[in-house]
C-alpha cells in the first residue's frame, strides 16, 4: 500500500465523517492524477485531448455521488480507478467509439505522474451548467465560481441554508445526469 | 466552469450523509422481505408439521440449499453494486448452491427407487410453487433495484440480474417452508423457473435503471 493510498483513504474517511476541508483537499489532490489518467486513456485510443477535462469533471462528480459504494475497509485507489475507467469509457462511447479496456489496462499511475493544468474548462460542463434551472444555476455559480458559502448564498437569495444545500445537491445530480445524456 | 469551480461546489455539498450501499441494500431487503413475509403468512404460511419435517433429510437439505442460495446471492449482489467488483470471481460463488443441489439429486437417485422418481419430481403442487416464488420475489426485487440506484455497478444488467436472483432466493426460502414437496428432484425442476424469471426481470430493469 502506497503512502498516497493511505493519504487519500484517510482524507476520504475524514470527509465522510463531515470534514469538508479534508474533502476539498482530497478532490484537489485527485484532479491532476485523474487528468493524467484521462489524457493517457484518450491518447491510447487516438482521441484528442479536448475531452480530458470533461472526463475529469465527470469522474469527480461520480466519485461524489457514488461515494456510498466505497467500502471504508477496502483500499480507496482501486475504487477510484474503477470509477475513472467507467467515466472514460462512457465518454468515448458517447463519441461513438468502440472501446474495449481490459480490467487492468488503466493500472496504477507511478507516483508523481500528473498533469497539473487545473485552469482548463470542461466544455460540456460549461454548457451543462447553463442548462440548469434558474435557481440551481444561481446557487451553483455563486458557490463554485464566486466562492460563496451555502450560508452566504442563503442570505443573498432569502432561502434557508438547508434548502440551498438541497438545491446544490440536486444541481450536482442534474449535472452528472446531463453529462450522461450529452451527445456531441 | 473549470474543475476547481466544480470541486468547490462538490466540497460545499460535503461527503457526510448518505448511507453506504450495503446499508441501503440491507434496508431494501428488510422492507421487501417484510412485505413478502406478510403476504406469505397470510396466503400460504409455514407448513404445520415443520418441526418433524426438519428431522427429515429432504426438507432439511431443501432449506439449506435455498438459504445458501440466499446467502451467496446477497454477498454477490452487494459486491456487484460497486464499481471495482471482479465480476467473474463474484459470480463464481453462485456455483455453491448449484453444487449442493446436484449433490442432493445424486443422493436422492442413490437412495430412492427409480419407480418413485417421477412422483417425487412432479410433486403435489408444482403450479403453486411456480406462482408463489414468482409473486413473493416482486417486492424484494423492486426494493433492491431502488436501493441499487445509489450503486455504481460496472455492468448494470448483471447487477440487476443478481438482484433478481437474490429476490428469487428469498422468495424460494419463504416458499420452501410451506411446500411439502421436499425431494431435490422437485426443487431442481420447479424452483429454478420463477427464480430465472426474477433474474431476467432484474437484468432488464438493471440495464435501464442502474446506469450511472
Amino acid at each position: 500500500m502506497t503512502d498516497r493510498e493511505t493519504h487519500w483513504a484517510g482524507l476520504m474517511r475524514a470527509a465522510i465523517r463531515g470534514d469538508d476541508g479534508a474533502y476539498r483537499r482530497l478532490l484537489k489532490d485527485l484532479a491532476p492524477m485523474l487528468r493524467a489518467l484521462a489524457s493517457r486513456g484518450l491518447a491510447r485510443h487516438r482521441l484528442g485531448s479536448e475531452d480530458v477535462e470533461d472526463v475529469v469533471q465527470e469522474t469527480l462528480l461520480a466519485l461524489h455521488l457514488k461515494r456510498g459504494t466505497w467500502d471504508e475497509r477496502q483500499p480507496f485507489s482501486p475504487w477510484l480507478y474503477a470509477i475513472a475507467r467507467n467515466k472514460l469509457i462512457d465518454n468515448m462511447r458517447r463519441r461513438g467509439r468502440q472501446v474495449h479496456i481490459a480490467i487492468d489496462d488503466i493500472g496504477e499511475l507511478p507516483d508523481g505522474e500528473t498533469t497539473p493544468t487545473a485552469g482548463l474548462n470542461g466544455m460540456d460542463a460549461e454548457r451543462l451548467v447553463s442548462r440548469l434551472s434558474g435557481r440551481q444555476r444561481e446557487i451553483v455559480v455563486a458557490i463554485s465560481i464566486e466562492g460563496a458559502s451555502a450560508r452566504q448564498v442563503a442570505e443573498r437569495l432569502g432561502m434557508k441554508e438547508g434548502a440551498v444545500r438541497v438545491a446544490l445537491h440536486r444541481a450536482l445530480r442534474s449535472l452528472a445526469k446531463a453529462f450522461r445524456a450529452e451527445t456531441p | 466552469m473549470n474543475t476547481d469551480n466544480l470541486i468547490a461546489a462538490i466540497a460545499a455539498d460535503g461527503a457526510a450523509g448518505p448511507p453506504s450501499i450495503a446499508r441501503r441494500m440491507a434496508v431494501a431487503l428488510g422492507i421487501g422481505g417484510a412485505i413478502s413475509g406478510v403476504l406469505f403468512a397470510y396466503s400460504l404460511g409455514v407448513r404445520p408439521d415443520i418441526a418433524s419435517a426438519l428431522q427429515t433429510w429432504r426438507f432439511a437439505t431443501k432449506l439449506v440449499i435455498v438459504l445458501t442460495s440466499f446467502a451467496v446471492t446477497l454477498w454477490a449482489a452487494a459486491r456487484l453494486a460497486r464499481p471495482d467488483a471482479n465480476e467473474l470471481r463474484t459470480l463464481a460463488v453462485l456455483v455453491l448452491p448449484l453444487a449442493m443441489l446436484a449433490l442432493a439429486i445424486a443422493g436422492e437417485l442413490a437412495l430412492s427407487s427409480p419407480a418413485t422418481w417421477p412422483a417425487w419430481a412432479i410433486g403435489s403442487n408444482s403450479r403453486l410453487c411456480l406462482i408463489s416464488v414468482a409473486v413473493l420475489s416482486v417486492a424484494p426485487l423492486a426494493a433492491l433495484l431502488a436501493a441499487l440506484r445509489a450503486g455504481a455497478p460496472r455492468l448494470p444488467a448483471m447487477a440487476g440480474a443478481v438482484a433478481g436472483l437474490l429476490a428469487g432466493s428469498l422468495a424460494a426460502t419463504l416458499y420452501a417452508t410451506h411446500c411439502v414437496d421436499d425431494s431435490p428432484l422437485f426443487v431442481a425442476l420447479w424452483y429454478p423457473p420463477p427464480i430465472a424469471l426474477a433474474t431476467l426481470v432484474g437484468a432488464v430493469a438493471g440495464h435501464r435503471m442502474l446506469r450511472w
